[in-house]
């Protein structure tokens, strides 16, 4: 993935800019008491609120607001102490009030910023434009029937926080870790699960591409991209299609665009193609949203520390790498993990061990974190074992492999294996001995200046002691003895 | 203020509400007399008056996040005109 | 006595004292119901539940309980409030069928006092009109007819139903409800007394909204003191309206006779216009004459921006409206014209569905919404509807009330309204500026016009100060002696 595209005509540069609607994490609807929860029978959560019936009215859930503030102040953006709830009115059948109540001139949150870290290490500043508190609308299902489509209101009046981006991005490379890591900082916080399988995390992506400096060009918006890895590619189909149109002397629409996944390709909505004209306006059954300073500053205090802030830390205080640190601190269930199992422990050695061995089991069995069959504490008693020259690093991988099928502890595959190594110098100076007197042309050899064979002894012995004996120890003994 | 059939068409549309060449004809004749009426708020000096947001000074209720409504899909169902294994049923829709 | 000629009040008092019985009573309208078919006063009559409600009342009464407000006394609904299980139309065809899975919370108020209700009463579609000769359900007619003049006279609107229900006797009391005047205008076409209260009094809570900052429902009766127990069972605060005030509702009858000596009442000198009828500048000289000789000071006041309200209300009104009108698409209850695409789907039910006046506001909603005009139009409006808020506020600073006429004019002929629509949204010239600064007002039966219709004077209070307007409407009440009806009724 690059940030530019070499046309036919010279280079082009992305410029890209992101919504992303994230469903707070709540028991309740924003305006109603019915259930936000995922997968019930159809309109089966759904109030008459949610439904649009005639006289009915929307009051505002507390804690979606609180969630809000607590987003707001994780992206480092101004919490706006006065905001207005506005109606976006249009027609669809899953909009059953025929507005969605959003915020349109005053919202919730403004300008905040969050920073990326690409894989050479580098750090970016994106910039936020705004969060603003709606209400997420149905669903529609059009392939359940020839001539009709089905609509479900279960998602109706649930939740939602937009939070878009200023148009910093240059590259998919770059959207796609701005929202791994936006998604990181809502976990953290706990204001949304950022499922985005389930919907809880939905991508508008804008793009327009421009000749490297120049003003912005014409953008298309692709609605609801529901991965990250379809994002990238989305953004990189849509790219090459805007280069071709501009090279060739064409313009490009501005339009709203759909991801079609199976083809890999971004085609313009038909339903969305009258012009827009949404008519927003305060919602006369809503009064403006007043947040008391008190309220602020009690979410501010409930914070949790934030990757940043928790990935600075494991480098300063931990001296891991920025590469190490950046990858524990992505879910605040791994930054957990890792710091239970470094307590007391060789903070690299543990960052190593969770990196290299852990996420590598996980990763092959599918699994999260929580779902690990090596809890943190068997894991640092692992560590320990290798800490104390109770087994190598070498007889620790297969230990650790058992014990994540198994579950069982180390100590005990240990002993039920006899791993324990060998850290016995007599003992070791015996097999030494043995592999000594047995190859009396190469220890010649080595003696002799081929140093090179010195390896072939290690391994030697280490063979003869069944893997077993302390490989720092075979080494001091070996040199000792083969230079003696 | 020009107000012609085609600002009736246009805004019929986007009210959703079908209306023949007779109607907008007569409409841009009505509503053009209705705005020609409203104008008459252009006499009103307005410079740094807040617009009225509520006529009752109070602040926003709020709720406490607990479920307490929902959960009866025949009862939202009720009244539609159309339905089918749960779900509302409308014309296709093509996106 | 016809108990269907009682006030709530002595129905009250005759029912506590067991000289009478809510079936009784009940029994008494549904015939009343049945020969006044011809006032189209209700869309749905529900006798059989009427007949139970009262049963039940008794028995609650024979068990030494039922100390409801409204114990045992038959009320019409407008058929604009949500009432569980009974087709609810808000006038429309849009509607048609429509039967709510849930109560309105002022009219679930109404039967936790123990009141009965007789039926839904007409409206001007979604309460959209001046007439009631825009409902879906043909319009209601007004008991009164003009001295030597046989055309039928319209109610007034929107809740025109309402007002025929209880001016011809077909109930004690009936709700309403006022966005721009739709319960003080036909209370004075009809003689009787309505009063809108303060923005925030009554739960908008399962009303079929017209335009939400400015729907506030409220009683419709005979006396003010039927509309002072009527206006206490209604209020209150509700948790499902984020709009509704969270203030004590006081015991509106208590200081009901407690007479004007002393206060201030102010007359807006705006209202005068040379346009105004001269038996309505007679009729409010009359009324500010009886005030004075009960005590009141009467004082002019100015409220410069009076001439701006109707135009304003205008934008508002209709703008709110469109969007809140979006939800009538044939989708989830109502009329649905079936189309083969979605798009005309919605425009055909829409088109079938709204009549031309309430389209006509849709549009007009629409259009000021939209991209390039909101701030010409709606936030303007809203600026001007600030300017007129202050009016009344500095007003308020010291004057106790307002009294103005409640109509530029009796009730018009059925078959003779107003020409084009400005000319019928004038009907609410009086009325709309305190719907746009949420105040309470009421329409209070003065006096007879030289046809022999009635006429009535509107008073206006202090946000939640209905104590007050009612204090002040009683003692006009009182010096008026308005005790004619209309023939037959
Ligand atoms: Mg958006
Ligand atoms: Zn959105």
């Amino acid at each position: 993935m690059a940030s530019t595209i070499e046309g036919a005509t010279g280079t082009w540069e992305y410029v890209i800019g992101l919504e992303v609607h994230a469903q707070i994490v709540s028991k309740s609807k924003l305006f109603s008491g019915a259930s936000t929860e995922f997968g019930s029978e159809p309109n089966s959560q759904v109030s008459t609120i949610d439904a649009g019936m005639p006289g009915m009215l929307p009051v505002i859930n507390m804690t979606c607001i609180e969630q809000a503030v607590k987003t707001g102040l994780a992206i480092e953006g101004t919490v706006n102490r006065y905001s207005v709830f506005d109606r976006k009115n249009y027609f669809y059948p899953d909009l059953p009030q025929g507005y969605q109540i959003s915020q349109f001139k005053q919202p919730i949150v403004s300008e905040g910023r969050l920073v990326i870290e690409m894989e050479d290490g580098s750090e970016k500043v994106i910039g936020i434009e705004r969060l603003h508190v709606e209400q997420d609308a149905g669903k529609s299902l059009h392939d359940q029937d020839p001539g009709h489509s089905y609509v479900d209101l279960n998602r109706s009046g649930v939740g939602l926080m937009e939070i878009v981006s200023k148009p910093d991005l240059r590259s998919p490379e770059e959207a796609a870790a701005y929202v791994r890591k936006l998604r990181s900082i809502l976990r953290y916080v706990g204001t949304c699960d950022g499922n985005m399988q389930e919907g809880s995390m939905r991508v508008d992506a804008n793009v327009s591409m421009r000749r490297p400096g120049e003003a912005y060009g014409t953008r298309c918006e692709i609605k609801n991209l529901n991965s990250v890895r379809f994002m990238s590619r989305a953004l990189e189909y849509e790219a090459l299609r805007q280069v071709d149109i501009l090279e060739a002397g064409g313009t490009v629409a501005q339009e709203t665009r759909l991801f079609d996944v199976g083809r890999g390709e971004t085609r313009s909505m038909r339903s969305k193609e009258e012009a827009h004209d949404y008519r927003y306006f305060p919602d006369p059954d809503l009064l403006p949203l007043r947040l008391e300073q008190e309220l602020i500053n009690a979410v501010a205090a409930s914070m949790p520390e934030l990757p940043d802030a928790k990935r600075h830390r494991f480098m300063a205080e931990f001296g891991l790498s920025p590469y190490d640190a950046s990858v524990l601190v992505a879910e605040k269930e791994n930054a957990d993990f890792y710091e239970a199992v470094a307590e007391g422990r060789d903070k690299k050695l543990a960052a190593n061990w969770m990196i290299s061995e852990l996420f590598g089991l996980l990763n092959k069995a599918g699994k999260e974190i929580g779902e690990s069959p090596v809890s943190a504490d068997a894991l640092g008693e692992l560590l320990d074992l290798i800490s104390d020259d109770t087994i190598s690093g070498r007889t620790a991988k297969e230990v650790f492999a058992e014990m994540f099928e198994t579950g069982k502890a180390a100590g005990q595959i240990v002993e039920e294996k006899g791993l324990r190594q060998v850290t016995d110098t007599g003992a070791i100076e015996a097999v030494i001995d043995e592999v000594m007197a047995r190859e009396t042309q190469k220890v010649a050899e080595y003696r002799s200046g081929k140093d090179k064979l010195f390896g072939f002894f290690v391994g030697q012995v280490m063979k003869a002691s069944g893997g077993k004996a302390n490989p720092k120890m075979v080494n001091e003994v070996l040199k000792k003895k083969l230079d003696g | 203020m020009s107000f012609d059939k085609t600002t009736v068409a246009r805004i019929s549309r986007l009210a959703r509400i079908a209306t023949t060449p007779a109607e907008q004809e007569r409409l841009a004749g009505e509503l053009g007399g209705i705005l020609a009426w409203v104008e008459q708020l252009d006499e009103v000096d307005v410079a740094g008056v807040a617009p009225m947001t509520s006529v009752v000074e109070m602040n926003l209720k709020a709720r406490e996040d607990v479920v307490s409504d929902g959960g009866d899909a025949e009862a939202i169902l009720k009244n539609a005109p159309s339905s089918a294994h749960g779900f509302f049923v409308v014309p296709k829709v093509v996106e | 006595m016809n108990p269907t000629d009682l006030t709530i009040a002595q129905a009250r008092d005759l029912l506590a004292k067991g000289e009478l019985s809510s079936m009784e009573l009940v029994e008494a309208h549904i015939d009343a119901m049945e020969t006044s078919r011809e006032l189209n006063a209700y869309i749905t009559e529900t006798p059989e539940m009427a007949l139970a409600m009262a049963q039940d009342s008794d028995a609650r009464r024979a068990r030494g309980e039922g100390n409801g407000l409204l114990e045992g006394i038959p009320v019409a609904i407008k058929d604009l409030f949500c009432t569980k299980g009974t087709l609810t139309t808000a006038g429309s065809h849009i509607l048609d069928g429509f039967h709510p899975v849930y109560e309105s919370t002022v009219t679930a108020n109404m039967w936790r006092q123990g009141a009965v209700m007789l039926g839904k009463t007409n409206l001007d579609e979604f309460a959209m009109g001046s007439s009631n000769l825009t409902s879906y359900h043909g319009p209601a007619i007004n008991p009164w007819k003009a001295r030597g003049d046989h055309r039928a006279r319209v109610p007034g609107g929107s809740s025109g139903g309402s007002a025929a229900a209880v001016a011809g006797r077909l109930a004690l009391g009936a709700t309403g409800t006022d966005t721009g005047g739709s319960i003080r205008q036909p209370a004075a076409f009809t003689g009787t007394v309505g009063i809108k209260p303060t923005y925030g009094r009554c739960s908008r809570w399962g009303i079929v909204a017209f335009a939400s900052s400015l729907d506030q429902a409220g009683p419709m009766t005979r006396s003010v003191r039927d509309a002072a127990i009527m206006l206490r069972a209604m209020a209150g605060h509700d948790g499902k309206d984020s709009t509704s005030a969270d203030v004590a509702v006081p015991d509106f009858e208590a200081d009901l006779d407690k007479g004007v000596k002393g206060m201030t009442i102010g007359i807006p000198k705006e209202y005068r216009s040379e346009a105004m009828a001269g038996e309505i500048e007679a009729l409010w000289q009359q009324g500010s004459a009886w005030l004075e000789e009960q005590g009141a000071r009467m004082v002019e006041i100015s409220l410069p921006h009076t001439k701006y309200a109707l135009p304003a209300y205008y934008i508002v009104a209709p703008a709110e409206a469109s969007s809140n009108l979006s939800r009538y698409d044939g989708v989830k209850y109502g009329l649905r014209v079936e189309a083969d695409d979605l798009l005309s789907m919605y425009e055909k039910t829409r088109a079938a569905g709204f009549s031309k006046e309430v389209k006509r506001r849709i549009l007009i909603g629409t259009y000021v919404l939209s991209a390039g005009y909101y701030d010409a139009y709606y936030l303007k409006a809203q600026k001007v509807r600030t300017r007129i808020a202050e009016d009344f506020r500095d007003a308020f600073g010291h004057v106790d009330a307002i009294l103005t006429p409640a109509t530029p004019s009796a009730a018009f002929p059925a078959d003779e309204p107003p020409s084009d629509p400005v000319a019928m949204y004038l009907n609410d010239i009086f009325t709309v500026p305190v719907n746009l600064a949420g105040l309470p007002g009421m329409s209070v039966p003065a006096g007879l016009s030289g046809e022999g219709l009635p006429l009535g004077l509107q008073i206006i209070g202090k946000a939640f100060d209905e104590a007050t307007v009612l204090r002040v409407g009683r003692a006009i009440e009182h010096a008026a002696g308005f005790d004619t009806r209309p023939e037959g009724f």
